[in-house]
């Protein structure tokens, strides 16, 4: 019998053994708590264990067991943390109450079942441990993070910001379509390239940065543009797209192949201080072509290299797109499907706009026509659609 | 009045300014009132016909006006009509 820690009297805690907790485990209605620190807790736990460091227990209990009467586990790596726990709640009040014999190591040594990080190497555990402390990512959301493939379109203004952050949070793959070099305009704001780099190819600039920041993330060059001809063949081994594209013709090309593959595309644009941002994800929301029909003429679409852009505001965009990407990985929160995103910096605004399916989009829409296998890869004229944009204007 | 608000590339036209107020009881008098006030903008937003260009999204608040009336949308002075242009700018 363990001994309750610093009280008056002498308490005694309910001891069960790790067998006889598992029963009344399966049987419902008992809440489990671990107490352990936080680093314990992410190599391996007790599924449904709620985490509550021994420092933090008179602050964290009631949170995680409301109920004073209900049946209260607790465990610890060998049964002393969780036996002066136990104690501690019986003084709070807590009247149903006990502690597991031996803790994890008995527990795992009668060969039951724990929620263990043993799909990430102990470096691992380390570099993700702010990602695996939250309920939302875990480690079976690392693990998603380090098995997603994400393809960026554009590694400058936006793909800059998007793959550090991707690579940083371990995305396991992460593809770069980039035709340009590093040119010394492009540093105010694309901050995966640096001075010496000037005039590297930007797929292996970003690719030298990514792999000094994480050994964990594959990345594969596209060193071209996407065309009609390659859009297939390269979005095929990705699961998400990131759209930071420089023109018309390559984003609705991208949508209309990302509606047939039924991919899901981040899609970001960026001009002087404003940015705009929304996920597309095909037939369950609006596509690019809802939202925008037709291109607009070319007096109405200037460029960044001639208009300027804020490197910041990119940042801002960039940064979003990616953590549209972790969610979706994820499957948490709610993505911005169906959601454009204003960004004003001048102002520090956000307006949200709502974004709907268009029932007469001749991409997703009603009437779309099915596309046969063998004309998967055939698409039309971007750059004529886009030229004739706008009529005779 | 409501108030428009004007996207970056048609800032040059409204002397820069990136919100105009405008009136009109519903959206098409309210683009009518920005266009009087500011010409340069009428060609960009709308066509031979008068009719709404393609390329241009009008939202009144947070909806497109596609779904609601189109530009017989009703318009009350606190709200706010955002001129909406693709854009392309990324990455490269």
């Amino acid at each position: 019998m363990a001994t309750g820690a610093g009280t008056e009297q002498t308490q005694v805690i309910e001891e069960i053994e790790p067998f006889e907790a598992q029963q009344e485990i399966e049987g419902g209605d008992v809440v489990l708590i671990d107490t352990r620190e936080p680093h314990e807790y992410q190599e391996a736990h007790l599924d449904g264990g709620t985490l509550v460091p021994p420092a933090m227990l008179a602050d964290q209990i009631e949170a995680a067991a409301p109920d004073k009467s209900a049946r209260t586990l607790l465990y610890c790596r060998s049964g002393n943390r969780s036996g002066i726990a136990a104690a501690q709640l019986q003084s709070l009040g807590y009247t149903n109450v006990a502690s597991v014999a031996g803790g994890i190591i008995a527990w795992q040594e009668q060969g039951l079942p724990v929620v263990s990080a043993s799909g990430m190497t102990a470096e691992q555990r380390e570099r993700y441990s702010r990602h695996t402390l939250l309920p939302e990512v875990g480690v079976d959301g690392q693990i998603k993070l380090l098995n997603a493939k994400v393809l960026l379109l554009g590694a400058g203004g936006l793909g800059a910001p998007t793959a550090l952050y991707l690579a940083a949070a371990g995305v396991g793959t992460i593809g770069l379509v980039d035709d340009d070099v590093v040119d010394a305009s492009n540093l105010q704001r694309q901050v995966i390239h640096n001075t010496e780099r000037i005039g590297m190819p930007k797929t292996t600039s970003a690719r030298i940065f990514i792999e000094q920041l994480n050994p964990d993330v594959k990345v594969v060059e596209h060193n071209g543009r996407l065309d009609a001809s390659n859009i297939l063949a390269v979005m095929e081994d990705y699961d998400i797209v990131v759209d930071g594209a420089d023109n018309f013709p390559t984003r609705y090309l991208l949508n209309d192949a990302s509606v047939r593959t039924r991919k899901p595309v981040v899609s970001a644009s960026i001009l002087g201080f404003d940015g705009q941002v929304s996920t597309f994800m095909p037939y369950e929301g609006p596509c690019y072509r809802c939202l925008f029909p037709t291109p607009p003429p070319a007096e109405l679409a200037p460029s960044c290299s001639a208009n300027g852009v804020l490197g910041v505001m990119a940042g801002t965009m960039g940064t979003l797109q990616a953590n549209e990407v972790i969610k979706l990985v994820l499957g948490a929160g709610e993505p911005l499907i169906g959601r454009l995103l204003l960004y004003d910096a001048l102002g520090t605004t956000f307006t949200e706009l709502k974004v709907r399916r268009d029932p007469d989009c001749p991409i997703c829409g009603e009437h779309a026509a099915e596309i046969p296998e063998s004309e998967m890869g055939q698409f039309p004229d971007y750059d004529l659609f886009c030229a004739g944009a706008g009529g005779d204007r | 009045m409501a108030t428009v608000r004007i996207p970056p590339v048609l800032r040059p036209k409204t002397g820069g300014n990136s919100e105009v107020d405008a009136a009109g009881g519903n959206v098409g008098e309210v683009l009518r009132a920005l266009t009087a006030a500011h010409p340069d903008t009428s060609a960009q937003l709308f066509d031979a016909e008068g009719e709404l260009n393609r390329y241009v999204n009008v939202y009144l608040n947070d909806e497109d006006v596609r779904v609601l009336d189109g530009l017989e949308t009703a318009v009350k002075d606190s709200d706010s009509v955002v001129i909406l242009p693709a854009m392309a700018g990324g990455a490269f």
